[in-house]
């Protein structure tokens, strides 16, 4: 085990540890996006959502200094313009990506002007200090364990020593797996997404399903624009979600619109994106360098190229972006 | 009652409710500038101002139209054959690519007759074909057209970056941009080609690709409505089943529609590259990809109401700059906020008002009862 000296195992779980910080936003709208488009409704408001809850955090944090309650007006905006999405989509029978786009489009340009109006600080937020944040947490018996080869250093420099956002996410899969297949909520939610005419059929209320499903994206990406800006960084910066939203649903659909094989494609991403940050003008043995735009470009090359059935088939729920209307 | 099954007459439809969902959209924009404490009423008259007041300001508001225009006719005949493609950004930004191509390597051999036409076309070609790779994804492999597009604007962002710090960067020069383009690949200048006729107008960005621009709307218009192919486009796109029936080949018009739409969103390149920068730039697209949805949802998808939407826009975006300077507590991006509103009501919004408007109709002329419920 010579090669595995001190440099490359300290550089590997570095890498690892970035890998989990920068997932966690993606693993959040992921499982967010899971839940909309399994009940038929197309979200690529995602990033929107996500941008909105990071500014909504961003400046309660800094007005009240409680990091709670920025979480919660998070949660509270991004279930907000869920809302509107579910209110044009399932209410107006609307064109859901019109209104997905729409959504992107209003925050982008909303956060900015509230942003600037507000702090008057070029469109970004106070900064924070740490009390205002989700800081770092030490696991149990992190440090204890740290003499145990391999296993030990990788409990106490990835596992341990993230924010409670982190751990939320991890939890957030196993939980929506949960959700979504094995309770009656799930059953139907996945119906609904199939066949929405069979559940309607069946008594149970298409609207209601497809706006619980919507609303609960809404709150998830909401996390995740909170984890952005007062636990991954200190404020709220302006077009911060920089596409995020948009490698989320890239990812669930890599994932085939199943919540754990979406939060190993988030995993794959984040990996690449800290991957990229660690490879810039290095030369590589036999490749030589590679371009920091062709690894950023990676995750939506594979998107691209799965979705057109080269590497196995990702079917979409049957009924997705099709509005219910009972009457025929 | 159902009122999606009555019929209301055409001024109803096409010019009452889009007005209405636009009111809509912009009374929610006065709310947003009520809530940061400035008055709605006196930033639209800034704004109009701004857009209009002089003759620099209306050379800016035309110049800005015309990335609209052509954005939106993109979109626009994209939607007619029921595809959406939301990837004009991406397009129009690796159609500069084709024009740098060009330009960069004859503009030292070619007249600017030869030239300006063969780069006009290398922006269309290279255009279409960032469309039409998502377009035979779409026909051929079964991916979601919409999904695609997103996907390309970013691979084409990544591309770009890359060829420009790279590859394409002047030699020397510190800004990831391309060397300057001789004159003879300069579209003329609005100032230049009237001062041919002795009229004097102030100088600004706007150039002869306006004209283009038009002339696209009245092509796109015979196209789509005066054609075989324009009907075969329209057909498939309201009943793909009733499209085979009629021995249209709905994977072939997906392909068409594509690439004409990617070429039309080309065009931008060539109203910024030739026209106002000279050379290619990083981002020079700024958006109006995007902003060419919101045009063709307010536009109805028809080239009149394209161009109109377009100036509303050019208004916007140039009014919106003089707004900032005048009102510090406004910002540009108060536009992009206005255009959310606008796709949001005109868009995925906009049958929410017909119910509405239907019953009022139908108080005022009860005879129409008889004939919806026949």
């Amino acid at each position: 085990m010579d090669w595995l000296n001190d440099e490359v195992l300290r550089t590997i779980l570095a890498t690892l540890d970035a890998t989990l910080r920068v997932s966690t936003p993606l693993i959040l709208c992921a499982m967010a996006g899971l839940f909309s488009e399994r009940s038929g409704v197309i979200d690529i408001g995602l990033e929107g959502k996500m941008l909105a809850a990071a500014f909504a955090a961003g400046s309660l944090a800094a007005l009240t200094g409680s990091a709670w309650l920025a979480l919660l007006a998070a949660i509270g905006v991004g279930v907000a313009m869920a809302l509107v999405h579910a209110f044009a989509c399932v209410t107006h029978r609307g064109n859901q990506v019109v209104s997905g786009l729409a959504i992107n489009v209003l925050a982008s340009g909303l956060t900015v002007v509230l942003g600037i109006a507000w702090f008057r600080q070029g469109g970004q937020t106070p900064s924070l200090p740490s009390e205002a944040r989700f800081m770092p947490l030490q696991l149990p018996l992190a440090d204890t364990l740290a003499s145990v080869p391999v296993l030990g250093p990788l409990y106490r420099d990835v596992i341990s020593g993230h924010n409670l956002l982190v751990y939320i996410a991890l939890t957030i899969v196993p939980l929506t797996w949960w959700i979504v297949y094995r309770t009656r909520f799930g059953l139907r939610l996945r119906a609904v997404g199939e066949n929405p005419l069979a559940v309607d059929t069946a008594g149970i209320s298409v609207a209601r399903l497809r706006y619980s499903a919507v609303l609960i994206c809404g709150a998830l990406c909401g996390v995740a624009g909170c984890y952005l800006a007062i636990a991954q960084n200190a404020a709220f910066v302006r077009e911060m979600t920089a596409g995020q939203g948009y490698i989320a649903l890239a990812a669930m659909i890599f994932g085939k619109w199943r919540p754990l094989p979406a939060m190993i494609a988030c995993l794959m991403f984040g990996f690449l994106d800290a991957v990229a940050i660690r490879l810039q003008g290095i030369e590589l043995p036999v490749i030589g360098e590679v371009p920091v735009q062709l690894i950023q470009a990676l995750p939506y090359i594979l998107t691209v190229v799965l979705l057109a059935g080269f590497i196995g088939r990702a079917v979409a729920p049957k009924a997705i972006g099709v509005p219910f209307s009972k009457e025929r | 009652m159902n009122t999606s099954t009555v019929e209301l007459p055409d001024w109803l439809e096409i010019v009452v409710i889009p007005l209405l969902n636009i009111i809509l959209a912009l009374f929610c924009a006065g709310l947003i500038i009520l809530a940061i404490g400035e008055n709605p009423i006196e930033a639209v008259g800034i704004m109009l101002k701004g857009a209009f007041g002089y003759d620099e300001a209306v050379g800016y508001t035309l110049y800005y139209t015309t990335n609209f225009i052509f954005t939106g006719l993109a979109v626009a005949i994209a939607f007619h054959a029921n595809l959406f493609n939301i990837g004009g950004e991406g397009q129009a930004y690796f159609a500069g690519l084709g024009i740098a191509l060009v330009v960069l390597t004859l503009d030292q051999y070619l007249p600017a007759l030869l030239l300006i036409p063969l780069a006009i076309a290398a922006a269309a070609l290279f255009g279409s074909l960032w469309a039409f790779i998502p377009a035979w994804l779409q026909a051929y492999r079964g991916s979601h057209i919409v999904i695609t597009t997103i996907m390309f604007n970013f691979i084409a962002a990544s591309l770009m970056v890359y060829l420009l710090v790279n590859v394409l960067i002047q030699p020397g020069s510190m800004s990831p941009e391309t060397r300057e383009f001789a004159t003879t690949a300069w579209l003329p200048f609005m100032h230049e080609f009237l001062a041919l006729f002795g009229v004097t107008v102030t100088r600004t960005p706007l150039n002869l690709s306006f004209f283009l621009a038009l002339l696209c709307c009245l092509i796109t218009w015979i196209y789509i409505w005066k054609t075989r192919w324009g009907y075969a486009l329209r057909t498939a796109g309201q009943s793909e089943a009733a499209a085979v029936y009629a021995g249209i080949k709905p994977k072939r018009i997906i392909i068409t529609a594509m690439c004409l739409s990617g070429a039309l969103a080309g065009l931008v390149a060539v109203n910024e590259l030739m026209g106002v920068h000279h050379r290619l730039l990083l981002n020079f697209t700024a958006g109006y990809g995007f902003t060419g949805i919101a045009v063709s949802l307010m536009g109805r998808n028809h080239p009149v109401g394209i161009i109109l939407a377009s100036l509303l826009f050019g208004i916007l975006y140039q009014g919106g700059a003089e707004l900032a300077f005048e009102l510090p507590k406004i910002t540009r991006e108060m536009v992009v906020a206005i255009q959310g509103l606008i796709i949001l009501f005109s868009g995925a919004l906009a049958l929410m008002l017909r119910p509405w408007v239907v019953r009022v109709y139908l108080l005022m002329r009860p005879s129409a009862i008889n004939a919806a419920a026949s």
